[in-house]
């Protein structure tokens, strides 16, 4: 127990309250962690299916450029940059069919680049 | 009956001041005698009037959405310069070219759109720059062929500001413009009318299609104070009109395609181009500006008449 504190203590120290609190999250058994490829121009999966009342962990990661990741009906947005992993978290908390999009001008396909969450009883 | 005499006619009808229409005393009033309306209290004021043009998207190549892809714009330029009266000023609020990866590209197709817009017959023309434009290279190329991203003007009694919301790719006015902004409204009366000019709208018009402005609020809220504030902008490809407390915000049509209405079909995309009803969906706007009652009456206009 002592040794547990003291690393707490130390990773706090180096990585600030909010930086553990999330690198603690990341291993919650309860969230349900989705991973999302991002590139010119499209999401991948473009379409995702989670369940109402259940945490998600969004795993988001680009594969040409820096662009963003918008889903605006639950306040989740990130930017997805080359090279690291965007982590969003949320619970659903109404079912139904919701958009998000790209919202850093990526090129001349940006338009198109969204998808559909799908959010279920 | 013309647009023009139309409205000349509806303002002779119209409760308030007396209007000069074509025609009438002309003589007495000389060159000027269009723009001036005598108020209720008898004194002179300016009326005037721009052309709103938006989302050229100069290179744009999609037979399917318009096959009238290099003429749509000439077009419209003929249809400006064949209005009766000439506007006392031309705006085009952004996406003058559509985008490219390629700088050199990117040069050519605003160089070429220059070009024929220099075919106006109005020699004031405003520009701004849209996300096509100016968001890979943060307005560096915009900047070479057109000046400075965001600015003001006065027009008769009109601030304009061109306000811009595209150059930086998170899509924000930005702290340092947002500054400039401040600065600016400062040196205006509460009462001043003004007149925004952006690419994109300044509040969350459908932000699932990106259709919004990241750092609105704040602007919203540093222009809230002053009394008579309107926004003409584009982006969105179609008509639209929306209120942020008493601010009002009107949304150009494309010159190049349509867009679905917010929210209205699964992806942002193109409305095909209709063969029975060329350019459908196209158009341009007159707004006419009474100063005095900072008051803008929009006219939608076709690409083509017939």
């Amino acid at each position: 127990m002592k040794r547990t504190i003291i690393v707490l203590l130390a990773l706090t120290a180096a990585l600030g309250t909010a930086k553990l609190t999330a690198a603690l999250k990341v291993t919650s058994a309860t969230e349900k962690v989705i991973r999302l490829k991002a590139k010119k121009f499209e999401f991948t999966p473009g379409e995702i299916t989670v369940k109402k009342g259940e945490p998600v962990v969004l795993e988001l990661t680009s594969e040409d450029r820096t662009h963003g990741f918008n889903l605006p009906d639950f306040g989740v947005r990130t930017e997805v940059k080359p090279g690291t992993i965007s982590r969003v978290r949320f619970t659903p908390d109404k079912p139904g069919k919701f958009g998000f999009a790209c919202d850093v001008f990526c090129g001349s396909g940006h338009e198109d680049m969204s998808g559909t969450l799908v959010v279920t009883e | 009956m013309s647009d023009f005499d139309r409205r000349d006619f509806l303002r002779l009808a119209g409760i308030g001041g007396v209007v000069f229409a074509s025609g009438l005393r002309a003589g007495v009033l000389g060159e000027g005698w269009r723009n001036q309306t005598i108020g209720n209290d008898g004194t002179a004021t300016e009326e005037f009037y721009f052309v709103q043009l938006s989302d050229t998207h100069w290179g744009f190549d999609g037979p399917k959405v318009n096959p009238e892809a290099r003429g749509t714009l000439k077009k419209a330029i003929t249809a400006v310069n064949s209005l009766e009266k000439q506007p006392d000023f031309v705006v085009f609020t952004g996406d003058l070219t559509h985008t490219t990866d390629d700088p050199k590209v990117r040069r050519e197709r605003m160089a070429e759109f220059r070009e024929i817009a220099g075919q106006l017959k109005v020699k004031t023309v405003r520009f701004m720059a849209g996300e096509h434009d100016a968001s890979l290279d943060r307005g560096e190329a915009y900047q070479e062929l057109f000046g400075d991203l965001h600015y003001t003007f006065d027009h008769k009694g009109v601030h304009f500001m061109v306000l811009d919301n595209v150059s930086d790719p998170e899509v924000v006015i930005g702290e340092a413009q947002l500054k400039w902004l401040q600065a600016d409204l400062r040196q205006l009366k509460r009462d001043t009318p003004i007149v925004a000019l952006t690419h994109r709208p300044l509040f969350d018009l459908y932000p699932q299609w990106d259709w919004a402005t990241r750092d609105a609020a704040a602007v919203i809220d540093v222009l809230t104070p002053y009394q008579n504030v309107t926004v003409f902008y584009g982006h969105i490809h179609q008509e639209h009109h929306h209120m942020t407390g008493h601010i009002a915000h009107h949304a150009a049509k494309s010159l190049m395609f349509p867009l679905p209405a917010p929210g209205s079909a699964p992806k942002r995309m193109p409305v095909p181009w209709d063969p029975a009803v060329p350019y459908k969906g196209l158009g341009f706007r007159e707004v006419e500006a009474e100063v005095k009652k900072a008051k803008y009456e929009i006219t939608e206009l076709p690409v083509t008449r017939g």
